[in-house]
């Protein structure tokens, strides 16, 4: 790491006042050394340095329309226009756990209106400023009270591949054994069960399982109910628990029930559970940090009990969440009209996506590429797993300008109309040039 | 079996069990004097004028883009925060040594910081560096540090019940007595609970030691502007401890002074010793944001950058929390003018020579009881009161409860 020396680092009297220098003492913070940078932030920082005029950056988070922007949801926007208008709307501290309104439709959106967990009074939920900080509160929840008779450190299974910050997070709870369970296969180009049930069947008991309830992140390759229902009775039977990622929900199919499947087939099968939501993308709120945490317990007794230890928990992290965000979607969700119409403008999202897939799949049959890209097509949502290796996503970056995530996924609604086919293109010489 | 079987009962947090406790009652003339947060003469929350001006802009504004704010904040927010902290010509800011994270409010920025520190501070990952919190504080305090892993946290002597006032002997035989290098989170004004603000001088002398013994300095900045009116003498404090070359932090919290309580809106201000420092330690606190919220919510931020960068705004801004300054300082004013009127046993000058949202009334446990129990007066056991909750249609009834309390019950 290079030292900068200032220009007028020599310190003399008559500038020690002024400067306010510590005057010779060390720094306190001389052992700090620099992070390195996530993945991620180091792959934008190279796209942002090149100049190459054709450059695309395909490994971004948020929705991208086709004019390359994230956008407000028009029914957002007026929703917003009307709540600054709203002069009973108040200033005050909301309770830790967020707002009613709000947590009230976020659980049903998960679980379903009529879930016999709701109905009985054992569902927790809680709004979080944004999906990082729900599983933050989860892996807390998980820490704290996992086992009563020791402080329970894991293990965690995250899949193989994973969002790479996940880890961090459970670790960042006092949580240090992350292991991973086999995912996604580069052969089959999706999910090998036999490997992921072999890999939970050998881990001990209770432990803690990570999985994506849609829209897998990084890849896009979910689990079909048959591959749920598998899972989950050996879950139960291995007595693990399991921890539902649900982000980009209404996403894949357009459909919100639809996505949340698989959260309300293990709380039917009476599972107790944890399922980090997030409101951002299906709301086009990410700047709001719109985020729920959901816990179905097994009996409502423990309520009330799980409820305090939650408000306690986020009391000396972010004490109350952030209001603004959850009020919007809880305008929309609490009215049907406006429901109709914030689901026709995700279909058109949900849409375009598609297009995108049949459009990037039928370009690299045209160019000939190798290998088969049905996956494309039969897996839905933001992301996709080209299944390029490392190197050929080197390539890719660095001759073609053209910017995946270093596992070969990318955000397929940062493709559109004028960059189709030179990304096609790029692809198709980064399977076909040796390197 | 239920994994969380075993999971007892947390203890309800006080000021919200109060403020339940005050909803629950139905007597006519009950008065709440436990929540902190402003209210006005009709006991309403305020929405600050500039703030819904503001907020109008940012909606009719469609080149704002939607994307996730930078996991640090929205960078002209934090530059525009750390500037009203220390000062428009501070000399640390043209250094290029300050730099900010925005945060989840106050309590945010406290955790971030704390955080830092455990893995940072005095050695790697050292928890067992003594964290000083005053005696009374903020009861968070101590949940925030002892959550981000401090093993030893510690009170120091502040508030002397006796004499009303600081107890600054006892205070600066605690920093001299320290371990070097301990940290001490210090309330730059308007001190929570007590309204009880050290002295210019005082401030010199708590500096001195600070210096000499290597104590490092957290200061918890939630009232600025809202304490005396001025944003400039509010901050004295940490501008004095800046030019006397401290590295140091500041939790600022933007939940008072603009009344966003509910957005969270809050900025950790680092004074490093040099530019180069300053970037190793965003680039580490980067990496526990990115485990806590990973990327902060705009809509408070993009409030309070628009009104601090814009300098008609700013102006307007400065009128509102003076507005707010000047009803506390009213109130005080009069309670304490009634309570002499009504010959209440016992000085009250405290009442006009603390400052900011809180009193510490001096009133004991037995006779809180009675305030709440026979006058429905909420307040907090500890005898704090907020002085937004007084208007001028409740204090008459308040002052006489005061006095009833203290003349009644031992």
């Amino acid at each position: 790491m290079k030292k900068m020396k200032r220009p007028d680092s020599k310190l003399n009297e008559t500038e020690v006042k002024q400067n306010g220098d510590a005057g010779g003492h060390l720094s306190v913070f001389t052992n700090v050394h620099t992070a390195a940078g996530s993945p991620e932030k180091i792959l934008l920082s190279a796209f942002k340095k090149d100049t190459n005029p054709g450059k695309a950056y395909l490994a971004g988070r948020e929705y991208y329309s086709e004019d390359g922007k994230t956008f407000e949801l028009r029914l957002v926007r007026r929703i917003k226009q009307q709540l600054s208008a709203d002069p009973t709307t108040r200033p005050e501290y909301p309770s830790p756990l967020g707002l009613t309104e709000f947590t009230r439709r976020a659980t049903e959106v998960a679980l379903g209106k009529s879930s016999r967990a709701i109905v009985e009074e054992r569902v927790l939920g809680v709004q979080t400023p944004g999906f990082t900080a729900a599983v933050r509160l989860g892996a807390e929840l998980l820490r704290n009270w996992y086992d009563h008779c020791a402080a329970w450190c894991g293990p965690v299974y995250l899949s193989s591949p994973c969002d790479d910050s996940l880890a961090g997070i459970f670790q960042a709870a006092g949580i240090q054994d992350i292991r991973e369970y086999y995912y996604w296969d580069d052969q089959q180009r999706g999910v090998c069960l036999d490997k992921l049930l072999e890999d939970l069947e050998k881990a001990p008991e209770r432990s803690v399982v990570v999985l994506s309830a849609s829209a897998h992140y990084p890849t896009g390759a979910d689990l079909s109910h048959n591959q749920w229902a598998v899972i989950t009775e050996l879950i139960m039977r291995r007595r693990h628990f399991p921890f539902l990622l649900l982000p980009p929900q209404a996403l894949c199919y357009g459909n919100v029930e639809r996505e949340a499947w698989p959260v309300q087939y293990c709380a039917s099968q009476g599972m107790e559970l944890l399922c980090a939501q997030s409101f951002s993308h299906c709301f086009g709120l990410y700047g709001e940090a719109v985020g729920h945490l959901l816990c179905v317990l097994k009996q409502n007794s423990l309520l009330l009990s799980v409820q305090s230890q939650a408000a306690t928990i986020v009391k000396s992290l972010w004490a109350q969440p952030s209001a603004g965000g959850a009020n919007i979607v809880a305008t929309v969700l609490s009215n049907p009209a406006h429901v109709v119409e914030w689901k026709e403008e995700v279909k058109h999202i949900v849409e375009r996506c598609m297009l995108i897939r049949e459009l990037l799949r039928e370009r690299l049959r045209l160019l000939g590429a190798p290998g088969c890209w049905n996956h494309l097509t039969q897996q839905s949502g933001l992301y996709c797993n080209t299944g390029l290796s490392e190197d050929q996503v080197e390539f890719l970056s660095q001759r073609r300008h053209v910017y995946l995530l270093p596992s070969g996924c990318l955000n397929v609604s940062a493709i559109n109309g004028r960059n189709l086919d030179y990304i096609a293109e790029s692809i198709h010489r980064a399977l076909t040039t040796s390197l | 079996m239920s994994i969380f079987g075993e999971v007892p009962q947390a203890p309800p947090v006080a000021v919200f069990k109060l403020s339940a406790d005050f909803r629950e009652d139905s007597h006519p003339q009950k008065v709440n004097l436990g929540v902190g947060a402003y209210r006005t003469d009709e006991c309403l929350p305020w929405v600050l004028p500039v703030v819904k001006k503001v907020e109008k802009l940012i909606v009719e504004d469609s080149s704002l883009n939607h994307e996730y704010l930078p996991i640090l904040g929205l960078p002209e927010f934090r530059s525009a925060s750390s500037k009203v902290a220390l000062g428009d010509d501070c000399a640390a800011i043209k250094d290029n040594r300050v730099g900010g994270v925005q945060a989840l409010g106050g309590t945010g920025a406290l955790r971030i910081g704390a955080e830092f520190l455990r893995r940072w501070y005095n050695g790697v990952n050292n928890t067992a560096t003594p964290v000083y919190v005053s005696a009374p504080t903020w009861e968070n305090h101590n949940s925030v540090f002892a959550d981000a892993g401090f093993k030893d946290i510690r009170p120091y002597h502040y508030w002397d019940a006796a004499n009303r006032g600081l107890d600054l002997a006892g205070l600066l035989d605690d920093l001299e007595k320290a371990p070097e290098h301990s940290i001490f989170v210090l309330h730059a004004c308007a001190h929570n609970p007590t309204g009880t603000d050290p002295t210019q001088e005082e401030w010199k002398k708590i500096a001195e030691i600070m210096k000499r013994r290597n104590l490092f300095v957290f200061f918890d900045s939630a009232y600025q502007g809202f304490a005396s009116g001025s944003l400039d003498k509010d901050a004295w404090a940490i501008r004095y401890f800046v030019s006397e070359g401290f590295e140091l932090f500041v939790a600022q919290s933007f939940s008072k002074n603009f009344g966003l309580y509910n957005e969270r809106v809050g900025n950790l201000t680092i004074v490093a010793q040099d530019g180069e420092n300053l970037t190793r330690i965003l680039s580490q606190m980067e990496k526990i944001v990115r485990t806590t919220w990973s990327n902060p919510p705009s809509q408070g931020a993009r409030i309070v950058s628009k009104t601090l960068n814009c300098p008609e705004l700013f102006a307007e801004w400065k009128g509102n929390v003076k507005t707010m300054a000047d009803r506390v300082l009213l109130m005080r004013d009069q309670l304490k003018a009634k309570l002499q009127a009504l010959n209440t046993p016992g000085t009250w000058e405290h009442i006009t020579q603390q400052i900011g949202m809180f009193s510490f009334t001096g009133l004991n446990p037995k006779q809180v009881e009675f305030m709440i129990k026979e006058r429905h007066v909420f307040l907090m056991a500890s005898g704090r009161i907020n002085m937004c909750g007084l208007t001028s249609s409740n204090i008459d009834y308040v002052a006489q409860s005061i006095h009833d309390a203290v003349t009644k019950v031992q």
